[in-house]
């Protein structure tokens, strides 16, 4: 080949680049290694690797996921494919989205789906930028987004849409309820607001008053986005039913549905919305049509706002999906079913119940705010809670998600939750050993 | 060959102009345009009232295609928008010079008509295409 093209070795072909920029050798990089001392070396880390019990939600949970997902999941089929979107070559994958979108839709009672997004963050970002578009009623390009909303969201939507001339407004919430109120909605929005967003469960776990928000935005002229775990909404009002006319964006992050914790991902995000607002939502979209003959078929279909034909203006850098835990995930809803889904979110928020109740007995652990709370709960303690938490992570308890750096004004908390994953030997293992903590007498909170 | 009709202005972005004679416009994309996008499937139209410059994007019609952009030839105030256009923009294919019409506009500048190009320019700049 290299006769053919006349050069005498690959070297020509980079001669063009300036020498001082050509590296000689990799230096810190060690001899490859054969597949047998790889794996030995694997065996040696995963060995490492610690079994903990997992108390821990704030936006990531962990569940059972039967073993027929990933199972499946992991055919050739679809485990290895690149970018199945044709038509004549992937009707399969198409319609498989096809019944996600349409799991979707039923789960959110929203109009459309689309084939997902990166994860529940950057979907809040996409739906932010969805309302400032499809919101022609409204000039002032702000959005409401109450510190209940999870705050690694609401620092992922201000980084994405920082540069578009759109302001997020923050609302502070009530602290003896540890929700957001409509006072101070109402207060915030001024004369002209486009969107406010609303977390149900909220970041917390509490229930806001979805209702009374959704019906004051859409009496003058905001659109609601919500937040919704997919999982709480088996079980809670889904958006598609908020207020008199329901969201108008809902979105959130899928990976309660199929998705193993995995270090923080792959996840990925759902975003949903009404029928007047489907040609604003980006993203793909995979839709039902017939061929030639009249026979059912599968195609990506609303492709003329994406970024490969609208370039600037499309409603979305992002054209792919999250095919795969997309999969993963419609998989696990067929098989669980809505009584499945409906089951475990009844687990979870009886076992989130019999935590706070068991841990609430010690002396020094209460819970922050009153009002109903589903599948989470803040604690405050006594004691120091990274100190806490630190005690109990040596003894393999993940005891919760420490509030300090994202709520400094909540002295001392946790955000605990117990999925249904969690059994009694667990809480009660969990009570124990915190009750031990609060028994060492070195560690009181100081006194400010 | 498209229709172009001779007593119509036109712009380098295929929309057309038709003067009222009473210091309204009627503003449409033209044949060689609509023959282009294909067959359309929805049509976003400006709010009624709202202020226009010559050469805004006032208006995105798409076809399963392309979403394009169509571009104000003169500046006002827009007084009418077709609205039968929500429930059939394949009005547009079938009649784009007169029911496929898109918005109507009070002109700010009468004098930005004579700035367009007359049917024979047009005619000229599409052959070329």
């Amino acid at each position: 080949m290299l006769e053919t093209i006349g050069i005498r070795n690959t070297d020509e072909l980079f001669e063009e680049i300036p020498s001082h920029l050509k590296v000689s050798g990799l230096e810190g990089i060690p001899q490859g290694m054969t597949e047998m001392e790889v794996s030995r070396l694997m065996h040696q880390r995963a060995a490492e690797n610690k079994q903990a019990v997992c108390f821990i939600g704030a936006g990531a949970y962990e569940h059972h996921i039967p073993a027929a997902v990933w199972q499946l999941t992991t055919r050739g089929e679809y485990y290895t494919v690149y970018t199945p979107y044709q038509a004549e070559a992937s009707q399969g994958t198409l319609q498989l989205t096809y019944e996600f979108q349409s799991m979707m839709t039923a789960l959110t009672e929203m109009d459309v789906s689309n084939a997902s997004l990166y994860d529940g963050a950057s979907a809040l970002a996409e739906a932010i930028l969805m309302a400032v578009r499809g919101n022609r009623k409204s000039k002032s390009r702000r959005i409401i987004i109450p510190r209940t909303v999870h705050p690694a969201y609401r620092k992922t939507a201000e980084t994405i849409v920082s540069g578009q001339n759109i302001e997020l407004v923050e609302v502070d919430y009530d602290r003896a309820s540890g929700t957001v109120q409509l006072d101070a909605i109402q207060q915030a929005a001024g004369d002209d607001i486009t969107a406010v967003v609303i977390q149900q469960p909220s970041f917390f776990g509490t229930l806001e008053d979805v209702d009374a928000i959704t019906d004051w935005a859409h009496q003058n002229n905001v659109l609601v986005i919500s937040i919704t775990n997919p999982l709480s909404i088996a079980v809670l009002k889904p958006p598609g039913q908020w207020g008199g006319n329901g969201a108008d964006i809902a979105c959130g992050e899928g990976q309660p549905l199929g998705a193993p914790l995995s270090c923080g991902g792959p996840y990925y995000g759902f975003l949903c919305c009404s029928k007047a607002l489907v040609r604003q939502m980006p993203g793909r979209i995979v839709g039902r049509t017939t061929d030639v003959d009249g026979k059912e078929g599968f195609v990506l279909t609303l492709q003329a706002r994406e970024q490969h034909i609208r370039r600037s203006k499309a409603t979305s850098n992002i054209c792919t999906n999250q095919g795969l835990v997309v999969t993963a995930s419609t998989i696990h809803m067929a098989i669980l079913g809505p009584q499945g889904l409906e089951n475990t979110a009844a687990a979870c928020h009886a076992n989130t119940r019999e935590l706070v109740a068991q841990l609430s007995t010690i002396d020094g652990v209460r819970t922050a705010f009153n009002g109903p709370i589903f599948h989470e709960s803040v604690l405050l303690l006594d004691k120091l809670a990274d100190e806490v938490l630190e005690l109990l992570a040596a003894q393999d308890i993940l005891g919760g998600y420490d509030l300090g750096e994202d709520y400094p004004e909540l002295d001392s908390a946790i955000l605990v939750c117990a999925t249904e994953l969690r059994t009694e030997e667990d809480i009660m293992a969990y009570r124990t050993a915190l009750q031990a903590v609060f028994g060492i007498q070195s560690m009181h909170k100081e006194i400010a | 060959m498209s229709e172009i009709p001779s007593e119509l202005k036109y712009t380098k972005s295929h929309e057309w102009v038709r003067d009222e004679d009473n210091g309204t416009v009627t503003v449409g994309i033209t044949d060689h345009a609509q023959a282009l996008l294909g067959d359309l499937v929805f049509v976003e139209l400006p709010e009624v009232g709202s202020e226009v410059s010559a050469e805004d994007a006032i208006c995105v019609v798409e076809s399963v295609k392309a979403a394009s952009d169509v571009y104000m030839p003169v500046s006002g105030e827009v007084l009418a928008v077709n609205d039968s256009l929500a429930d059939a923009p394949e009005t547009i294919n079938d009649s784009p010079y007169d029911d496929g019409w898109l918005v109507k506009v009070k002109l700010s500048n009468p004098d930005q008509i004579s700035d367009l190009m007359d049917a024979d320019s047009y005619a000229t700049e599409t052959a070329e295409d």
